[in-house]
């Protein structure tokens, strides 16, 4: 039975090395301690997130640092957790697990991390890598048989989509209870003898949940701006003399402002407003919302005013139309749009893109000619 | 809020149900209830096609066609052929089992 007893060695901070569990090289901040375990010692880790945590995660919602932001994959401990301790099945995307640890303060219980490549749980199911089989290969590394005397592991309720809780049972033997959704939500979970509300089995998307979103939608339609941006300073410059920079600029420029004003409207507004806008299709709701800021901006912005029809004309074909591109791509992001229905909008939506770019490169070569007295 | 309607491909095999409660239990939308112990639609529409009610069903009494509703990996699959996944961020560069 000594071997049975478990030890918290909070007080010293040992490199922390176990087999299969988990092998860390140097001990990162928010490991706190060991866990001594038949198996050998697993790395405690704080429920109390640092500012470097806060830092990163920061990082993580604005830029590419997201996209190698991990954990080892392994056995952890949260507490002092024992032999009846619950186990919680996690994913290796280092904010996933983040979230999770910081919501078990007061609780003893063991994490297992899933190896899924550094993404979350719910995009992980989707791909697989949150799976049956990582699942079953993961509990029978970490030799979770011989940690706990309990035959089940508590798995989010996002992870369902990668799991078959039949199949690890019948596989690993471990029944899948499925928590709740929230990460917030599992010590009341818990307490409540493994029972969900229905609140804490469904999926919102808040505005802030929404808001939260939207640097990584602008980031990527911003990266493609440079190249527009000189589209268009070389289309209003050039002449039959060669590229004029002064026309460049002063025929160039509503253009690229508008053109931020697409990006906006479609990886922003759009998002944020979102039930607030008309009709289902994200296609037409960042159209409205394109449509309405251009028009107002034209409005309070007389040099944006175009005087010429066929700049007008592509004014409102163009601009309206990349804000309703863009917020399609939103759909990536929702917690409830379908495969086919952006597939339906996509049908739709694709070749009336085509056709009025199309339209629009042809109206602007007309404006050329004109200018250059050809037509 | 809601998506498009009449879009989603998911379906119920009532003659297969058991009336075990796990879909309803896994879904996120709340597209199904029981009733007399079998596993009705109470909002088809809210379907997402995540799958998570299909691969939980131990009686493939539920099926879906399923898949990512992402623009960008629908679009990329349209162009490079395949079915759309969601791997435009792709960092498969290491895996740290020992």
């Amino acid at each position: 039975m000594q071997e049975l007893r478990f030890r918290s060695k909070l007080e010293n901070r040992i490199p922390v090395q176990t087999c299969c569990s988990v092998s860390l090289k140097t001990t990162p901040a928010w490991v706190s301690g060991n866990v001594a375990t038949p198996i050998g010692s697993v790395p405690q880790v704080s429920t109390v997130l640092s500012g470097t945590d806060y830092w990163e995660h920061f990082k993580c919602r604005t830029t590419s640092y997201r996209n190698d932001y991990t954990v080892n994959p392994g056995l952890y401990a949260v507490g002092d957790p024992d032999r009846n301790s619950d186990v919680l099945v996690s994913a290796n995307y280092k904010y996933s697990f983040d979230s999770l640890r910081r919501e078990l303060k007061g609780l003893d219980v063991w994490i297992l991390v899933l190896d899924t490549k550094g993404i979350n749980v719910w995009c992980a199911a989707g791909k697989g890598t949150f799976g049956t089989s990582e699942l079953v290969k993961r509990i029978s590394a970490a030799q979770l048989d011989k940690v706990v005397a309990h035959r089940q592991v508590i798995v989010p309720q996002l992870g369902a989509p990668g799991l078959s809780a039949f199949q690890v049972k019948q596989t690993a033997g471990f029944k899948v209870l499925y928590g709740p959704v929230r990460a917030k939500d599992l010590p009341a979970y818990i307490r409540a003898g493994y029972k969900a509300t229905r609140e804490m089995r469904r999926v919102n998307f808040s505005v802030s949940d929404r808001l939260i979103l939207t640097p990584m939608e602008i980031n990527p339609a911003m990266k493609k701006f440079p190249l527009y941006a000189a589209l268009v300073l070389v289309l209003f410059g050039l002449s039959p003399s060669g590229i004029i920079f002064k026309d460049a600029f002063t025929g160039g420029l509503p253009f690229l402002f508008l053109g931020l004003v697409s990006v906006f409207s479609g990886a922003l507004l759009t998002p944020v407003l979102l039930p607030c806008v008309p009709f289902r299709s994200f296609a037409v709701k960042g159209w409205i919302i394109g449509l309405l800021s251009v028009f107002i901006l034209t409005r309070f912005v007389p040099s944006l005013n175009q005087q010429n029809t066929y700049l007008l004309i592509v004014t409102y074909l163009f601009f309206p139309q990349a804000s309703s591109y863009i917020a399609l791509q939103f759909t990536g992001s929702t917690t409830f749009t379908g495969m086919s229905g952006v597939k339906r909008e996509l049908r739709i939506a694709i070749p009336t893109y085509i056709v009025s770019c199309a339209v629009s490169v042809i109206l602007l070569i007309m404006f050329k000619f004109t200018r250059w007295g050809v037509i | 809020m809601k998506y498009l309607l009449n879009t989603a491909t998911i379906e119920i095999f009532p003659e297969k149900c058991t009336g075990c409660g796990m879909c309803v239990e896994v879904c996120p939308h709340e597209v199904f209830t029981l009733n007399n112990k079998k596993a009705i639609f109470q909002d088809r529409d809210s379907c997402m096609e995540c799958g998570a009610c299909v691969s939980n069903c131990a009686f493939n009494a539920v099926a879906v066609n399923k898949g990512v509703g992402c623009a960008a990996a629908i679009i990329n699959s349209m162009i490079t052929g395949g079915e759309p996944s969601c791997d435009c961020s792709g960092s498969d560069k290491k895996s740290n089992c020992c």
